[in-house]
């Protein structure tokens, strides 16, 4: 009587992230250092004061968030179609959270910026319009993965919108842009000037630098967490 | 029809594990086993309905999944209906019947309706209609198109006597006319009247696989009783 | 291929019609809405005809949305995608067939609603009319074409009702946002020139979006 025994011997346990990721504290500390940087050491903006300052956080996060998170979760779940690893999924899935999270950050500081200059908690611009699109449309996509418990339908789901979704970004870039140009904005002041003192310019790259390695510390965390979770689904599913 | 090492698997369960087998024209295998065997999850790789992990499926050399012409000769009877429950009997025969591109769609339907006896009732809601007489529609529908290869889950369940008879008479015309049959079914008696190879799956693999003239019945109840009991 | 899905939407459209319960809420939506959206604003401080398009473009989104909530709900009823999945049609057939039925849908709640707008909102007739139907038609297309495909998806998940619009609307943006812009200009006498880069916009979303959501349509299936 054959007893059904799975051929395949079960797949070793992932590695277990150690109490703290190294990596997350390095990038929290270097954004901390430049932000004692920018406060003490930067010259203070000439037009828009104090406030400026914030841009290091805002700016960083906002291209972060756009042509790193979002990007890297339109590659993946291209490649997930194409190649079909679970792998791949995983890493789109981290990406579009932890993407959110900048975008928030990004939706939380331009305001703020927004109401010390122009006096206005929000207004229409074009950058932070399609900012707010791009959180609503990572938003429908972490929602979706939580609707579909099937994984690997969900995996095919996410993919298949992250690809749209890519394809929809520059059509909204392009409507809102098209509608800012048509409706002048209440007060025009450019956010950043297009030459910067030498200073300002190093402290935005040291930012840069800095959220970028928040960023990937970040990723890898979630992707860890992910991993470690399908490992377990599997295990108990094998069980039943 | 040629099946050759199908694995199919869900999450981190195989629920078809290297099933192999091949079905001439006039043959009809008889296939029993416990519920959660995998025998639903074959039948779909073999209608062209789900991907096999690994293996192939071939209907007269050419791969089902990816040929729209390979489906052409498969017939699907499965657990639902799948029928249109606001659209008639007729017409859903109908638009299975277009689908397949047949010449003359509601001759064809018309008859496959006379084949299982629900002529008189051809115009009513399928929603209308008891189990059974869904039933004998949904089979109307698979066979609307002549198919070479006809897969039956479970077709005999909520059929009367006389749609059961229509049945036996439907596949046995089917089958004498040079059609491949694959019956799944729990009713020892009905499956092995019209079989000319029988088996029993079982996680997912063939445990027993034997032609017709060859098995002891009284062996295969028990040992189809003893599987079913000790299926945990 | 044409052939195959014109025989879904065809089907599609018999299953409609023949209880016409979505249809004709779909439609009393849209015509409450309409008449809602009038007296919601302060019409001395906006003219209604100004308002006009505004309207239609929101009302058509939404009642747009009720419609592509049933689209695949009949499919799942009693597993009647097998048969669809079984026949020797391609994948793409379907989806085209059930984005098809969705157009009419869509058109045939426009053909009431858009004489409803002109006549509320006491729009001038003439060429700007036939401009609106227009641009209604290219974007019924665009948000057809993505609506088909979320509701193919949000149809299999437990939320399916608030699925579809979370996922649907981000990409009615630039449609909505380029209708409403061009209509409100050709409708005011503006020169088309300054319509055509929104016009631009609308027709170029169709091609992206009907072609990426044909092929995308089979990852959407369980196989």
């Amino acid at each position: 009587m054959t007893s059904g025994q799975l051929s395949v011997s079960p797949p070793p346990p992932p590695p277990i992230p150690s109490q703290r990721d190294p990596l997350v504290g390095v990038a929290l500390l270097g954004i901390a250092a430049i932000y004692v940087r920018a406060l003490a050491f930067t010259p203070i903006e000439a037009r828009q004061g104090a406030a400026q300052k914030i841009m290091y956080i805002h700016a960083t996060s906002a291209f972060i968030a756009l042509y790193v998170a979002f990007v890297l979760m339109a590659i993946a779940s291209a490649l997930y179609l194409w190649l079909k690893d679970e792998k791949l999924d995983r890493v789109a899935e981290s990406a579009a959270e932890v993407g959110l999270c900048f975008t928030t950050v990004v939706l939380v500081t331009g305001p703020i910026w927004g109401k010390t200059i122009w006096g206005a908690w929000w207004t229409w611009d074009a950058r932070l319009t399609a900012t707010l699109f791009l959180w609503f449309i990572i938003l429908a996509y972490l929602l979706l993965r939580g609707a579909v418990e099937e994984r690997g339908r969900r995996a095919r789901y996410s993919a298949v919108l992250g690809i749209l979704a890519s394809f929809l970004v520059p059509f909204i870039h392009l409507s809102v842009y098209l509608f800012r140009t048509l409706h002048p904005m209440p007060i025009l002041l450019k956010p950043s000037s297009p030459s910067l003192p030498n200073e300002m310019l190093v402290t935005f790259l040291l930012s840069f630098a800095a959220f970028t390695l928040l960023f990937i510390a970040l990723l890898r965390l979630r992707y860890r967490i992910a991993t470690l979770r399908d490992y377990v689904a599997d295990r108990e599913q094998e069980r039943a | 029809m040629q099946a050759e090492g199908l694995v199919r698997t869900f999450g981190g369960r195989r629920a078809v594990d290297g099933v192999s087998f091949t079905l001439h024209a006039g043959d009809c295998l008889a296939l029993f086993g416990p519920n959660g065997a995998g025998k639903t999850t074959l039948l779909r790789m073999l209608a062209g309905l789900l991907a096999p992990g690994q293996g192939t499926v071939r209907v007269n050399g050419v791969p089902v999944k990816e040929g729209a012409a390979a489906r052409a000769q498969v017939g699907l009877v499965s657990h639902a209906s799948m029928l249109y429950g606001v659209l008639t009997a007729r017409e859903n025969v109908e638009f299975a019947a277009r689908l397949y591109g047949l010449p003359d769609p509601s001759g064809a339907a018309m008859r496959a309706l006379e084949l299982m006896r629900v002529e008189d009732r051809a115009d009513a809601a399928a929603r209308t209609l008891s189990r059974g007489l869904q039933q004998r529609v949904s089979i109307a529908r698979a066979m609307v198109h002549a198919p070479k290869l006809l897969l039956c889950d479970e077709p005999y369940t909520g059929l009367d006597d006389a749609g059961s008879a229509a049945l036996t008479a439907a596949l046995t015309e089917r089958r004498e006319g040079g059609a491949a049959l694959l019956l799944v079914t729990h009713n020892l008696a009905e499956g092995l009247v019209l079989a000319t190879q029988a088996a029993i799956m079982r996680r997912g693999r063939f445990v027993r696989h034997e032609a017709r003239e060859l098995l002891d019945v009284r062996v295969y109840q028990a040992q189809y009783r003893e599987l079913a009991a000790a299926h945990d | 291929m044409l052939a195959a899905a014109w025989l879904v939407a065809r089907k599609d459209l018999a299953i409609e019609f023949r209880t016409r319960t979505a249809f004709l809420s779909a439609l009393v939506f849209a015509l409450l809405g309409v008449t809602i959206f009038y007296f919601a604003w302060d019409a001395t401080a906006v003219a209604a005809a100004d308002l006009a398009p505004g309207v239609l473009w929101v009302i058509f989104t939404f009642a747009g949305l009720l419609g592509l909530q049933r689209s695949f709900g009949s499919e799942l009823a009693d597993r009647a995608v097998d048969g669809l999945l079984g026949a020797p049609i391609s994948r793409e057939a379907i989806y085209l067939g059930k984005a098809l039925a969705n157009l009419v849908f869509v058109m045939g709640i426009l053909v009431v609603t858009i004489p409803a707008v002109v006549l509320f909102y006491n729009l001038p007739l003439g060429a700007g009319i036939g401009a609106l139907a227009g641009i209604a038609a290219l974007a019924a297309v665009g948000l057809v074409a993505v609506g088909t495909l979320f509701s193919a998806m949000a149809v299999n998940t437990r939320m399916a009702e608030l699925l579809l619009p979370m996922l649907s609307l981000p990409f009615f943006v630039p449609v909505v946002m380029a209708a409403a812009q061009s209509s409100a200009r050709l409708m005011a006498g503006r020169p088309v020139a300054e319509a055509w880069p929104w016009l631009r916009i609308l027709v170029a979303f169709d091609i992206v979006f009907v072609t990426a959501c044909t092929l995308a349509f089979p990852f959407t299936l369980d196989e």
